[in-house]
Order: structure tokens, then sequence, then C-alpha cells
């Protein structure tokens, strides 16, 4: 018999990891960013498949609508057609897939090692009740660290914004970047 | 049959080798801030599993919450890096940038 959830739970999966292959190895980056955006719906999805919905709203509101478009437009600001060869070299890459499907292989086994595949789930999920409470409670001091934190990437990404690459030796290395792509160029 | 915690950890630990794999072979600075998200994402997915077979209380989601956060004031850092860097050298290849080189 089937379960609507164990469907659900593999398209999802299928979402998941298959728009995380997507934004690593389209041909064009910016279909890569919507393989990403796509990948963080799916697991989106999943925190709702775990009764977490509170948490999976978080995650679209900050990863599919903030994050994603932020990528978006900057693929879009740094984009260029001579970027197909971004990757190292094939055999790098299937040295790297062998070493990463036996980093899975072994973690997966852990898993059924451990006796995970038979922990039966908690009666009753998480309310927001409790997250409120931790949140405000024990946590307090680290959601005001957090606050401070992101006023400071805030004002270190606009700090970067300001760079004048005419200015600290930015114009020799740009004349330096220049240079070698004409004389690439004419070669 | 139903969907065991397991399960979780295999997608989680499948999105974890997808990041890996990126982070190892890409040399371009836009497909190395996707894989740190990816990455990201599969340990999010650990705690939120972990939280609801094994702990009653709402920790790990809390967990989560700040986790999203340090994560999006990650990526605006790393992407007005790339935006200068491609500004500097017109090109956001790592293996082209090394002016911190020793």
């Amino acid at each position: 018999m089937v379960d609507v959830t164990d469907v659900a739970f593999i398209a999802l999966t299928v979402v998941a990891v298959g728009g995380a292959i997507s934004a690593l190895e389209a041909r064009e980056i910016i279909y890569g960013a919507v393989g990403l955006a796509a990948s963080f719906f799916g697991v989106a999805s999943l925190f709702f498949l775990l009764d977490s919905p509170f948490v999976a709203v978080f995650q679209i509101t900050v990863y599919v609508g903030a994050v994603a478009v932020l990528v978006l437009f900057t693929v879009m600001l740094v984009r260029e057609g001579r970027w197909f060869g971004d990757s190292m070299g094939p055999t790098a890459r299937v040295a790297a897939v062998v070493t990463v499907g036996a980093l899975i292989a072994s973690l997966v086994s852990s898993f059924i090692a451990a006796g995970l595949s038979t922990a039966s789930e908690q009666a009753t999920a998480p309310s927001f009740v409790g997250i409120g409470q931790l949140l405000t409670g024990q946590y307090a001091p680290v959601l005001e660290v957090l606050a401070l934190v992101l006023a400071a990437s805030v004002l270190g990404a606009l700090a970067l914004a300001k760079v004048d690459p005419t200015v600290e030796g930015g114009a020799a290395a740009k004349a330096q970047a220049i240079d070698e792509r004409e004389g690439r160029g004419g070669a | 049959m139903t969907v065991a915690l397991s399960d979780y950890l295999i997608v989680s630990a499948l999105l974890f080798g997808v990041g890996v794999y990126g982070l190892v072979t890409k040399r371009n600075a836009m497909r190395l801030v996707f894989s740190v998200e990816i990455l990201v994402n599969a340990a999010n997915i650990n705690f939120i599993a972990f939280n609801r077979f094994l702990w009653p209380a709402a920790l790990g989601q809390t967990v989560v919450l700040f986790s999203i956060a340090l994560a999006a004031a990650e990526a605006a850092v790393i992407l007005a890096i790339v935006v200068v860097a491609y500004r500097i050298h017109d090109d956001v290849d790592v293996s082209e940038l090394k002016n911190l080189k020793g």
C-alpha cells in the first residue's frame, strides 16, 4: 500500500537533490541559480513534512525570497559567456565523485547501524509556543547577538560596495587583468 | 511503510555530498556560494529531523532559525565580496584571485 506521505517525500527528495545538482552542473549559471531556488523550496517542503511549518515558512521567506533573489541579481551583474569551463578537469571530477560517493555510503551505513531507521516519531510535534518560549527565554541573548551580527553584515556589505577599483592598487590590478585578457585574445 | 528518521538523514547526506563535490571541483566563486548554501541546508534538515523524532521540545527548530539567519547574513557579505572581486578583476574564477597569496 502506498502512502501519500511516502510519495511526497520521494518527490521532494528529487526536487531538493536534483535542484542542488543542477545548481552546480547547469551550463548557464543563471539556470543554476534557479535550480538552487528549487532546491531551497524542496528542503522547505521537507520541513512541512516534518511538522515544522514555522521553520518551513521562515526558510521560504529567507532563502527562496531573499537569498535566491540576491544570488540571481549577483549572477546577472557578474555573468559572462566565457564561463563554460568553470570546473576542474575530468580526472579531478571523477575523483571527487568517487570520494563523495564513499562519504555518502559511509554516512548512510552508520545511520542504519545506529538503529535510526527504527526510531519512532514523538507523539506530539513541537509547537509554535515552544519556539517562542525558547526564543524569548533561554536563547534571548543569542537572538540579541544575532541581530547585531545581521546589522554588522549589512554594514560590511555596504562598506564593500563602496570599494573603488581606482584606488589602493586597484587600478594597477585592473590594468593588468585587461592586459592579460587582451594578450590572450591576440595570441 | 512510513518515512523513517534515517530516510531524512539520507536526504541530508545526499545534499551534503553534492555540496562537498561542488566545493572541491568548482572554480567559479558563484558556484562555491551555491555549494555553501546547499551544505547549510543539509545541516538544517538534520536538526529538524532529529528534533521531530528524538526530542519533545522545539530546540532543534530554534537552532535552525538562528542558522537560517546566519546563512543569510553570510550570503550577503560573500555576494558583496564577489561583486567587488568582479569589479577589480573582471573575473570571479577563484584560481585567478591571487592578491592575498603570500
